[in-house]
């Protein structure tokens, strides 16, 4: 069975997306909706691409994809509502 | 289309997808990226897992400015210049060091590039040795510290000011702790005819030895610390600096990481913390930083 | 229309008629003159639709024409000697990227000692790279294999650098009356470059990705299967090429005498030199041959063994010399041979640094060789004998 080998190793775009890293972290972010006034900055900072600010009718707050969520901790830190926190992943407690 | 995709290999809390995400952003995806050796290649474009969503090459390591310039002179003399913007992120290794030559000539013929220099101040990838944008102080692998020696003694390149006297119309710093800063210096970049230069400060978790969590904070102390101004030059006119209100020692960035943790204990430590506060100090003079 | 001209302006005559979109120059001795006179071309615009770019280095001309082939234009440079050697780095990340980059190296000696004069060192430190090598012996021949060279070097099966190389002096300055070739004929038979991947926003795709250990042999086995492809490609072109324009040049070798007892190889302009010796020794009665070998990648493996198998003697001229071994076209040759021939190889290195071959030296050499008088075993042939001392 041969493979598909594209000529001079081209890639097609958006490939990583087949990547679930969100095993990577030991934390996972925990948005409090309440306290949360979608201002968008976790958006900017996250390295992964993973927290958007959603509409759900009236409502307006931040959701994380945990499918990619590392765990790194940055959209807690820079929240400036501080409605985030971090928790430990269940498989990690004692 | 994403301009970036998830599932990438960077490091949890790593600032490289921060600057790279805000700048695909601020350039609306219309762009074409050059990416020479380094991290944010490793991260990103493997064979068969490319994390881009618009056009990409990765040549070698110190070339990426030339091959940028290549790309420029391709889509003019095809008219296919309104495409997009030609970008190139290499890391500070990449730009200061081993590819000072070839970006020295495309801003000598002034080419209309933007070239963005990530500065994880180290060459990071391969484990954390020291380039000409390394600070003074640093431990790296190969400037360690050590029982006589207190780590890198040399000091960082200015290379916005290399940038700048070779006559391009565009040069800042900015750092992914203001990502709206990355944005708006990209656009404004974007409107410039010719060669553009942004070096962006962006904190390596794994290099420096920091925890993931404090990445946005220890980019924010550099700043406010001076030890990284946040200027903007334009056509050879300083246009704005990022001022800072009650500046910080800098003892309170450099005893966060890993990397500088030595000077608190090393016999010469404290002459060192004390040359690196002259640095600071030198910069808020210079560019005007402090707010009286 | 004939003219005469020199070397170099017959390869930029021909460069200007392929129509390339990106020219990236460096000066190196005996080179320059072949960019000077396309930024001539382009300052009178000549090059419609070409950008012209003085680079740092060398190593920066490669590295633009790198960017610019991947955003789909067709490119040119020329180079030789420490250039090459300084862009070899990215010529061989062309060669892996499978862009079709087309360059005249115009063959000059490596340093140290510096010299600027000719021999074949500097493309043969770049015979694994990956790229094809065509030797030329003269300047119609170079001028006539500039539009082939796209052709090939464009071809979807091939898709790989073209590297022409033309002895530097002795080709690139001498006056030659050249046929220079008509735009017309050059349109037909070299259509724009059409790239099967190319960057755009239209499409954005990732060019150079790395490869970890289970996928980068594939990539290599790849490069491989294109050269073996493009040794029957190049052969259908130089047919074409000798169809239009009456012009036959021969395929990867081309044997004067074949059957003969004694054959002799040559690449490059000492050809011209080697052929006429050995058509006089031929008319005094010796059982002589000469074959003059053009492409050196992908070696003409198939061609060449049958060519000299079944001789006794094969005096191999070459012009470099693999430190340590011997030279490259005489290694190559042995390793054809092998089990297919019991002929004893000659191999012998000449000319190296612009050391003058004249014509009785090549003469008393073949005969040497043909009455027994030299034993077929490495020499170098044409130096004075000397004894390394302290200064």
């Amino acid at each position: 069975m041969k493979i598909r080998l594209n000529i001079g190793g081209v890639s097609p775009p958006l490939q990583s997306e087949e990547i679930k890293t969100g095993d990577w972290g030991t934390q996972y972010p925990v948005v409090d909706k309440e306290k949360c006034t979608a201002c968008r900055i976790c958006q900017q900072y996250c390295p992964d691409l993973c927290i958007e600010v959603k509409e759900f009718g009236e409502e307006k707050y931040a959701v994380v994809d945990y499918n990619y969520c590392k765990g790194c901790g940055i959209c807690s830190s820079v929240c400036p509502s501080e409605a985030i926190t971090m928790e430990i992943k269940e498989i990690f407690k004692v | 289309m994403r301009f970036f995709g998830r599932g990438h290999g960077a490091c949890p809390g790593c600032g490289l997808p921060i600057a790279v995400k805000n700048v695909l952003e601020a350039l609306n995806g219309k762009c074409f990226i050059v990416n020479p050796t380094g991290c944010l290649e490793i991260i990103s474009s493997q064979y068969g897992k490319n994390a881009w969503g618009v056009p990409y090459i990765h040549s070698l390591f110190e070339n990426a400015a030339a091959v940028a310039a290549g790309i420029e002179a391709a889509l003019r003399a095809m008219g296919r210049k309104d495409e997009g913007h030609v970008v190139v992120f290499a890391g500070d290794g990449a730009t200061a060091d081993i590819g000072v030559g070839p970006l020295s000539g495309v801003f000598d013929r002034n080419h209309d590039i933007i070239y963005i220099c990530l500065d994880n101040e180290a060459y990071q990838n391969t484990g954390h040795q020291q380039s000409a944008l390394t600070p003074t102080g640093e431990s790296t692998t190969t400037t360690p510290a050590g029982k006589i020696l207190p780590g890198k003694t040399g000091r960082k390149k200015d290379m916005v000011a290399i940038a700048v006297a070779h006559g391009i119309p565009y040069a800042a710093t900015s750092s992914v702790a203001f990502p709206a800063d990355i944005r708006r210096k990209v656009k404004k970049a974007a409107n410039f005819e010719g060669a553009k230069y942004i070096q962006i400060h962006s904190p390596c978790v794994t290099g420096w030895g920091i925890d993931s969590r404090d990445s946005i904070k220890v980019a924010r102390l550099a700043v406010e610390t001076a030890l990284y101004p946040i200027v903007e030059y334009e056509n050879g006119k300083l246009v704005s600096v990022r001022k800072i209100k009650d500046r910080k020692p800098v003892t309170e960035y450099l005893k966060l990481q890993r990397r500088f943790r030595h000077l608190f204990k090393h016999p010469k430590g404290q002459e060192m913390i004390e040359t690196i506060q002259k640095i600071a100090d030198e910069n808020a003079e210079k560019y005007g930083l402090d707010i009286k | 229309m004939k003219k005469v001209v020199r070397g170099f302006y017959s390869v930029a005559y021909a460069v200007k008629l392929c129509k390339p979109q990106v020219i990236c120059a460096y000066p190196i001795t005996p080179q320059t003159e072949i960019v000077e006179n396309l930024a001539s071309m382009h300052a009178n615009g000549e090059l419609e639709g070409c950008e012209y770019i003085t680079a740092e280095s060398e190593f920066g001309a490669a590295s633009i024409l790198v960017g610019a082939s991947a955003a789909g234009a067709r490119v040119f440079t020329a180079t030789c000697s420490q250039g090459l050697i300084l862009m070899s780095e990215v010529l061989f990340n062309a060669a892996g990227m499978r862009l079709p980059i087309v360059l005249v190296n115009t063959n000059r000696s490596l340093s140290a000692p510096l010299s600027i004069w000719n021999d074949h060192q500097d493309s043969m430190a770049l015979r694994d790279a990956g790229i094809i090598q065509l030797y030329v012996e003269n300047n119609q021949e170079v001028h006539d294999a500039i539009p082939q060279a796209y052709k090939i070097a464009e071809n979807r099966k091939v898709l790989l650098p073209f590297m022409i190389c033309m002895d530097g002096y002795k080709l690139t300055h001498a006056y030659e009356p050249i046929d220079l070739l008509e735009q017309e004929l050059v349109d037909n038979f070299l259509p724009p470059y059409k790239p099967i991947a190319y960057l755009t926003t239209k499409n954005p795709m990732a060019f150079g990705c790395y490869a970890p250990p289970h996928i980068y042999m594939e990539f290599r086995v790849a490069m491989q299967e294109a050269m073996d492809r493009a040794r029957k490609i190049m052969l259908d072109v130089f047919k074409e090429w000798g169809e239009i324009t009456g012009r036959d040049w021969g395929g990867h070798i081309s044997v004067d005498f074949p059957d003969s007892k004694v054959m002799v190889l040559a690449m490059g302009s000492v050809v011209g030199l080697v052929r006429k010796v050995v058509h006089d020794l031929k008319k005094e009665g010796l059982d002589v041959g000469f074959v003059k070998v053009r492409t050196f990648r992908p070696f003409p493996i198939e061609d060449l063994r049958n060519a000299i198998k079944d001789c006794d003697k094969v005096v191999v001229l070459d012009r470099s010399v693999s430190f340590g071994y011997e030279g490259p076209l005489s290694i190559e040759t042995k390793s054809i041979l092998y089990k297919y021939s019991s002929a004893d190889v000659y191999p012998f290195v000449i000319g190296l640094g612009g050391r003058d071959i004249p014509k009785d030296f090549v003469e008393k050499l073949i005969r040497d060789v043909i009455e027994g008088r030299e034993r077929p075993q490495f020499a170098f042939k044409g130096y004075r004998e000397f004894e390394e001392v302290v200064p």
